[in-house]
């Protein structure tokens, strides 16, 4: 199992204890899991998104196979079709689109267009709900949570691949219950914050949602990544045999050099 | 079926921070909410969940500023609850200070039917003098007091007269004989304006709890407070409890240390006597746990 929500690089709003790629290769090592998609977290706040890139795979560069790139593309960028085809070639193993804080409205014909190009490239979109909780933001993180009318836009915009991280119930629910059946299939999300008991809405998902529609994801460094094997362990007894998706299934299958 | 060895590891636990429904709190499903708290709580391997019920939440009067007959109806379920399963369940009486008769009278009538401590919400701003006859009744009795905080009050918001780490000082400065525990440090807010804002005042106690599980606030707290401050707690998220739990496995805390954060506070602030099992649990698992090598398992490591 992988981690498909982590990240390394500072944050601009607080203090994160070393986010550095070989802690987390470490972590990944004590929590149990294989690998994850790694993103750099700058990368949501800058224009220009390609130092941001080229910093992401250069610190992974000595961790590949664990560690696997998520870089990030902003649709309003001038080139950005060219990028993601280099970016595949680089070997990304998703592509990060961050669009509340890019000013992206759900309508965006260009975030429509990304999404469909991944697709045909075979890179799942990651989308981000939220990095920290509404109620600790920073005075000047104005951008909000993404909201469910971007998840459903994309998900309704041909044979796409998402992979929603940071939702609660609340959106997901709203989402997932106003598509269809085809467009709930093209939709993946991580539970971190997702409630375990005493309201179970982690157990509730996975009995009307469907645990196959969850991938494991942690949003390390900021967040603990105990919290996410928490909320599966803490599942009723029914529901422990019921299994999520690897992330590493929706990411393309990459011939071993020879 | 709980596993012999619980998720959170053996060994007494409190949650010094819980709350339960009742028939007239506005939900169908409260009985199926109490009973899932007891099931995660056995898994986690919970001792005593130290409980309050906020009089109709929301149902007939407002969840922060419960009305008088809301707030005896809410602390007579609870006596209820504690009553009909005293092995894990012990209780805060909660009180609105703005009726302070009501309220003395009903922290009266609580400790009578066998409540530990005193639920303070978000009715009134924390350092407001119509506090101080709550505050004063609960030093005389050796009542703890658990006060609902936002991290870091940085404007008002609907629904609560919020207090923060700051305001709470200003109370406990007054009442240096009465003991506070700081609500969910990791439930909202900026958990890092909160541990300056305490450091100096020793008869506060911040517990852990909250649906927040921010990397580096755990380190924090232990830095600026030291173990022997804080409580750990689950409130509304118990996934985040037993996450907070297994982190502090991992970042070095002694097991002494982490005796004191999972229980021994706990017991020193309401009395030993009032938590049986646990001294119980903590002779008989004695010699286990060192057999366990816990001290390895605390080992430095990177949460």
């Amino acid at each position: 199992m992988i981690d498909c929500a982590a990240f390394i690089g500072p944050y601009p709003f607080r203090h994160l204890p070393h986010p550095d790629p070989d802690v987390l290769v470490r972590v990944l090592a004590r929590e149990g899991l294989s690998g994850a998609w790694v993103g750099y977290l700058p990368s949501a706040w800058h224009r220009d998104p390609a130092p941001g890139n080229a910093a992401l795979f250069a610190a992974l560069a000595p961790h590949r196979g664990v560690l696997e790139p998520a870089p990030v593309v902003r649709p309003d960028w001038p080139q950005w079709e060219r990028t993601l085809h280099a970016l595949a070639e680089q070997g990304a193993a998703c592509i990060r689109v961050y669009p509340m804080q890019w000013g992206l409205a759900p309508t965006d014909a260009k975030l429509r267009a990304l999404a469909l190009a991944c697709a045909e490239v075979g890179l799942p979109l990651v989308l981000t709900v939220r990095f920290e909780d509404l109620r600790q933001r920073h005075v000047l993180d104005v951008a909000g949570d993404l909201t469910a009318a971007h998840v459903r836009a994309l998900a309704r915009a041909g044979d796409v691949r998402l992979v929603v991280t940071g939702a609660g119930r609340e959106l997901l629910e709203e989402v997932h219950w106003g598509l269809t059946p085809d467009e709930q299939r093209r939709v993946h999300w991580d539970f971190a914050w997702v409630w375990g008991p005493p309201e179970d809405h982690l157990a509730h998902l996975f009995r009307t949602v469907g645990a196959e529609r969850f991938v494991y994801g942690t949003h390390w460094p900021l967040r603990l990544t105990q919290n996410s094997r928490a909320s599966l362990d803490l599942l009723p007894p029914d529901l422990h045999a019921r299994g999520i998706t690897d992330a590493r299934s929706l990411a393309p299958i990459r011939k071993t050099p020879t | 079926m709980t596993s012999p060895i619980p998720l959170g590891g053996a060994g007494p636990l409190i949650d010094a921070h819980a709350h339960f429904y009742h028939a007239a709190a506005g939900r169908a499903d409260w009985e199926r909410v109490n009973a899932a708290r007891l099931r995660a709580g056995d898994a986690i391997g919970v001792t005593y969940h130290v409980a309050s019920v906020l009089g109709s939440y929301g149902h007939t009067s407002p969840t922060y500023f419960p009305s008088p007959t809301d707030a005896s109806r809410g602390n007579d379920a609870m006596a209820e609850l504690a009553a009909g399963d005293e092995a894990r369940i012990r209780w805060y009486v909660t009180v609105n200070p703005n009726h302070t008769a009501h309220a003395l009278h009903e922290i009266e009538r609580g400790v009578q039917r066998g409540a530990i401590g005193i639920k303070l919400l978000a009715s009134r701003r924390a350092d407001d003098p119509l506090l101080d006859p709550v505050c004063e009744l609960a030093a005389e009795k050796g009542l703890p007091i658990l006060h609902h905080i936002w991290q870091h009050r940085t404007r008002e918001w609907p629904n609560q007269e919020i207090s923060d780490g700051g305001d709470l000082a200003r109370l406990a400065e007054r009442h240096p004989r009465a003991w506070f525990v700081l609500a969910h440090l990791g439930g909202g807010g900026d958990w890092a304006h909160t541990l300056p804002a305490v450091r100096d005042t020793p008869n506060v106690f911040p517990d852990l709890s909250g649906s927040g599980v921010d990397r580096g606030m755990l380190d924090a707290a232990l830095d600026a407070l030291g173990a022997r401050r804080l409580l750990w707690a689950c409130d509304l998220t118990m996934e985040t409890a037993l996450a907070k739990l297994r982190a502090l496995e991992v970042i070095g805390l002694s097991a002494d240390d982490l005796a004191d954060v999972r229980w021994r506070n706990a017991a020193r602030l309401f009395g030993a006597g009032a938590f049986p099992r646990c001294t119980v649990q903590a002779l008989a698992g004695a010699a286990d746990v060192a057999a366990a090598g816990v001290a390895e398992s605390a080992a430095t490591s990177p949460i």
